[in-house]
């Protein structure tokens, strides 16, 4: 609202709602409710020991003085970071339906390389999001319709033609919560934020990946990668080319090409393409050294 | 003044080998590292910025801002903003008062202008740049007015402009002056000597637009009196420039304006000049008869107040087998608009580094329909050191020399540029001091010879370079009867520490306690400073206080001679000190008078001064400049191509230190700024529209802690016998070389020479 993009005609805080729990639920999913403050998220005791990869990917995202006041809810639908986005002076499809999109020929650096539509090419910009795909949280939603549950591969939206629409969310609808599924092997994951200074900036690139490895194969194995798409970038190609295969870094560096082979850089970022596919390559690497072999 | 009088003092009081300020070699409390005497009322957040001061019913002004780069207004429709809540006037070029063109900076001080730009200031329907402030709404409340911002509609009719650098290059001229300096400097034939070179050099080197992004934006409350005269609130690097400028603008005696600016919270040149927002807001107080504050938003000033420009450099070395240069090129193009005068100094690090028998120095500029570009710390020596001080680390590896013995072995005798003798120049020194700390001897020659794990590891050194300027000024001394001085300036206080350090000279020179003297400043009804700019300012108060306090002591060496009785009556000025809270014999330790002895025997309850320092005569006779050699360790991931700092030491030659903890501070300032120019700063420029895209601390990229790590510093302390006090400023060599020796540290660390800033990670895939 302070950028003038949003010009509601009235304001509801929700921010005194009762979703304040975080909590072991009888399944062993983790609730999480959609006013926690992120800052409590990143420091739970079963956050820390059982979802590590969702802990750094809180504590690598913003200043300790947002995430302090970031709620759960509120992060996963954080605004784009494009600089066009922001500009009252720019073409932006996002911003104004059928205005063009001036990123496609302009700064696109901090762009998408995957999924993206000739309408728009912003990423999505959060760091937890990219630890919750690929923990496959579901997001709890309740509306006038009552109450549902979206995988949380489908609540963020790829561009298309109407990329003002970014979620899955309707107009009626409130998130609740957040369900995390209970997964062992998630106890070995990490996530990894590439940026162009040591904090305080969004990613070029980021990973979130855990990894399970028996008998020298690859048993089960989670990546997301950030600030490659207009959502959290869930590698399913990668995982699929990698279950059963051994850990190693060819195996690793050809299972990226794999899920890679789909991206399509711009004139200001196609270094994104090496860059993820170098990222995916350490972020395993470190994960199979790091005790995915059990 | 007297010009042909205060050139005859200068001659005889800086001339060789004569000793001018009897503090040289004995400084006192200068030297000591006091802390800062604004520390306190800092650190509590009581010190006063501009937009702090509480001002008798106020209103609050915002601006509307051009989304067109040229063209013209075909309509501008205000009465939805006029009619919104709580708004009080909605101006623009149709009901504004008629103001003249900006006088722009002049470097000459002949004018006495200092706006950035003569573009006018909302005077009529013609858009000259991208962002031009179009309209000033004021309202009851900064929200109000910030809101009805939003509702003026505007139509234009747009033009063809110039914007893109690329597209200009080729039709680039040679400015007329570069600072008041020749544009292009020419020794022997710099050509045929690379030609017949046995090792050389011959690369570009590009940089990029760079915003200075102090904390404190733009901010100003405009008071007009019911006498017509005006009281501004402001933070600018030149009080009297703005004092002079908004006379001129607003039709007044000088005297009539006020500028007072107790702090400005960080400048780095980006309040060197006078931009759009003042004259608007003093355009908004006269329209509503009411003080208006005026406060820029963060992007506003991106909008708002220029920056860097962006440059294209050569870079072309020639030299013998040995290492001997003999031919230096250094040329290249830089960005200004077509309402500003400022060719960033680019080619000046080669006209005085280096020892070549032919050298050629010489720029050209592109005139763009932007904002005015403008000074940014070190301007020009800056950019330039980059570049030579790269071609300098390539030339050494090509030769399979040590980068700092190539360095020693051209280390001139006198100046290349100026065949004048250097005033003080003890660069090796600073390089040899600074390799033995570093232990720069440990590192490997040959590039990718070091690794932490997945991070490779490399050093690099380069020189710091820049000059030394003095300006008149003017400072007042008063001494009260209760033993208690006030030494006055109209100087800026930015961060550096300017008040404790006066203070600290005027204590030693007028031999009181420090707690006895304080110094008042930013205030354009006190005597008139100079400029804080070009690392002037301390020098150029120093030397005025001196003037003062020789003028205060004579005066009072008068007065106490009225009395027979006084131990001074029998004594001349040439056999007296200051000491002890009064004159004392030079010889005789007890012989002498305290200040309020001579004040009370004289029945005066104070005695004061004004006095001004002589023209810098001193810079046409010699070559005077600070040195210095920065060095570092970087880390870079072999596999994202991320790149940190790790070491930093700086070592430096700037004549003697007047407060080691203020002066380290801001050398580390520099250094940490120049760790910005290199890796993470660059100011996103549209070409499409001439229009920034990244006008926020969020995209924007300086360093943050995590990017910097522990700086050392050292400084040879050697003091020059032609600047007062034996001291140079130091408010921008700090950042000078630093880019350039990260530049050769990411080399010696990867082997990949990266010669475009920033050093960003996709450099280094």
């Amino acid at each position: 609202m302070r950028e003038n993009i949003e010009q509601p005609e009235a304001l509801v805080d929700v921010t005194g709602l009762p979703f304040t729990q975080i909590e072991e639920l009888s399944n062993g999913s983790i609730y999480i409710g959609a006013t926690v403050k992120n800052t409590e998220v990143a420091n739970h005791r079963i956050i820390r020991e059982r979802y590590p990869v969702l802990a750094q990917a809180i504590l690598s995202g913003a200043s300790g003085q947002i995430r302090n006041m970031a709620t759960v809810g509120g992060n996963l639908l954080q605004r784009t970071r494009c600089y066009y986005f922001y500009d009252e002076a720019a073409g932006c499809n996002k911003r104004h339906a059928n205005s063009g999109c001036d990123a496609i020929d302009g700064f696109n650096r901090i762009h998408a390389i995957l999924g993206a539509s000739d309408a728009c090419i912003a990423t999505h910009p959060s760091d937890m999001c990219v630890a919750l795909a690929a923990l496959d949280a579901r997001v709890c939603v309740e509306g006038k319709n009552g109450a549902r549950e979206i995988a949380f591969n489908d609540f963020h939206r790829l561009p298309g033609n109407t990329p003002q629409i970014e979620t899955d969310l309707q107009a009626d609808e409130l998130i609740m919560a957040i369900e995390i599924p209970q997964t062992e092997f998630v106890a070995n994951s990490l996530y990894r934020k590439v940026r162009d200074r040591s904090s305080y900036a969004f990613a070029l690139v980021s990973i979130a990946a855990a990894l399970e490895i028996q008998n020298g194969k690859i048993v089960n194995i989670r990546i997301a990668l950030g600030s490659v798409a207009h959502k959290p970038w869930r590698a399913f190609e990668a995982e699929r080319a990698l279950i059963g295969a051994a850990a190693t870094k060819e195996n690793f560096s050809r299972a990226a090409d794999q899920e890679l082979k789909q991206a399509k850089g711009f004139a200001h970022n196609m270094f994104k393409i090496e860059l993820a596919k170098r990222t995916i390559v350490s972020a395993l690497n470190n994960l199979a050294e790091s005790g995915g072999a059990r | 003044m007297n010009n042909v009088r205060t050139i005859q003092e200068t001659v005889v009081r800086f001339a060789p080998g004569k000793d001018h300020d009897s503090l040289m070699h004995k400084p006192g409390y200068a030297g000591k590292p006091f802390s800062r005497v604004d520390a306190n009322l800092k650190v509590k957040g009581e010190a006063l910025f501009s937009a702090d001061f509480k001002v008798e019913n106020p209103a609050f002004a915002a601006l509307v801002y051009s989304t067109i780069t040229k063209g013209r207004i075909t309509t501008i429709d205000t009465s939805e903003a006029a009619s919104s809540s709580g708004v009080l006037a909605v101006i623009t070029h149709e009901n504004a008062p008629k103001i003249p063109t900006p006088p722009v900076f002049d470097p000459t001080g002949e004018s006495k202008g200092t706006a950035a730009s003569d573009s006018p200031v909302l005077q009529d329907n013609r858009i000259y740049r991208d962002s031009q402030p179009i309209a000033i709404v004021i309202a009851a409340t900064l929200d109000q007015a910030e809101y009805a911002g939003t509702l003026v509609k505007v139509d234009y009719e747009t033009e063809i402009a110039t914007v893109s650098f690329a597209a200009c290059k080729p039709e680039a001229v040679t400015p007329s002056d570069v600072l008041g300096e020749e544009p292009e400097v020419k020794i022997g034939n710099a050509g045929t000597a690379f030609s017949e070179a046995e090792a050389t050099t011959d690369n570009i080197y590009r940089t990029p637009r760079y915003n200075h992004n102090a904390i404190e934006p733009h901010a100003t409350i405009a008071v007009w009196n019911e006498d017509d005269s005006l009281l501004v609130y402001d933070p600018p690097q030149n009080l009297y420039g703005v004092k002079h400028t908004l006379a001129i603008l607003f039709g007044l005696a000088p005297e009539k304006v006020r500028v007072v600016s107790p702090f400005v919270g960080g400048g780095f040149g980006g309040k060197g000049t006078l931009w759009d927002n003042t004259m608007l807001c003093v355009i908004a107080a006269k329209t509503v008869k009411r003080p208006i504050k005026l406060v820029i938003s963060r992007a506003g000033v991106f909008r708002l107040a220029g920056g860097r420009t962006l440059s294209e450099q050569r870079v072309a070395l020639g030299a013998k087998k040995d290492g001997r240069l003999t031919a230096l090129i250094h040329s290249g193009i830089t960005a200004m608009s077509k309402h500003n005068n400022f060719p960033e100094q680019f080619t000046f690090p080669a006209r005085h580094l280096y020892s070549p028998k032919n050298i050629f120095a010489g720029q050209k500029v592109v005139k763009l329909d932007t904002i005015a570009n403008t000074f940014m710390r070190a301007p020009g020596e800056s950019i330039g050191a980059f570049a030579l001080e790269l071609a300098m680390d390539e030339l050494a590896y090509s030769l399979k020399m040590d980068p700092i013995e190539l360095r020693r072995i051209n280390e001139p005798k006198t100046d290349p540029a100026k065949n004048t003798a250097f005033s003080s120049r003890h660069l090796i020194e600073a390089y040899t001091l600074g390799a033995e700390k570093f232990n720069w001897q440990k590192r490997h020659a040959e590039p990718r010879g070091q690794r932490d794990g997945k991070w490779l590891v490399g050093q690099g050194v380069a020189t710091a370079y820049y000059p030394v300027l003095r300006l008149p000024a003017t400072a007042g001394i008063r001494i009260n009867a209760d033993g208690t001085a006030f030494v006055k300036a109209a100087a800026h206080e930015m961060g550096m520490g300017t008040a404790t350090v006066q203070i600290q000279h005027a204590a030693e020179k007028l031999g009181l306690p420090l707690d006895k003297v304080s110094f008042q400043y930013g205030d354009s009804d006190l005597p008139e400073s100079p400029i804080a700019g070009g690392s002037n300012q301390t020098v150029s108060i120093v030397a005025s206080v001196t003037a003062a306090a020789e003028k205060i002591h004579k005066e009072l060496l008068a007065l106490a001679g009225r009395n027979a009785d006084s131990p001074l009556s029998n004594l001349t000025y040439e056999q007296i000190e200051a000491r002890n809270n009064g004159l004392f014999s030079k010889t005789d330790a007890p012989e002498g008078e305290t200040y309020m002895s001579i004040l009370k025997h004289a029945g005066k309850d104070h005695i004061k001064v004004n006095a001004s320092s002589e023209m810098p005569t001193e810079l046409k006779q010699y070559s005077m400049h600070s040195y210095g050699a920065q060095f570092c360790e970087v880390r870079v991931n072999e596999e994202t191509g991320e790149t940190r700092v790790s070491r930093w030491l700086g070592s430096f030659d700037c004549g003697i230190i007047l407060n080691p903890k203020t002066a380290i501070s801001q050398f580390r300032g520099g250094i940490i700024m120049g760790i910005g120019m290199a890796l993470t700063e660059e100011t996103l420029f549209d070409e499409r529209k001439g229009r920034i895209m990244n006008p926020s601390l969020a995209e924007y990229h300086i360093p943050v802690n995590l990017d910097v790590p522990y700086i050392d510093i050292i400084y040879n302390n050697i003091p020059d016998a032609h600047t007062p006090i034996g001291a140079h400023g130091i408010g921008e060599i700090g950042i000078t070389g630093v880019a350039a020796a990260i530049a050769n540290a990411v080399f010696n660390a990867t082997g990949k020479r990266v010669r475009d800033l920033p050093i960003t990670l996709d450099k280094l895939l």
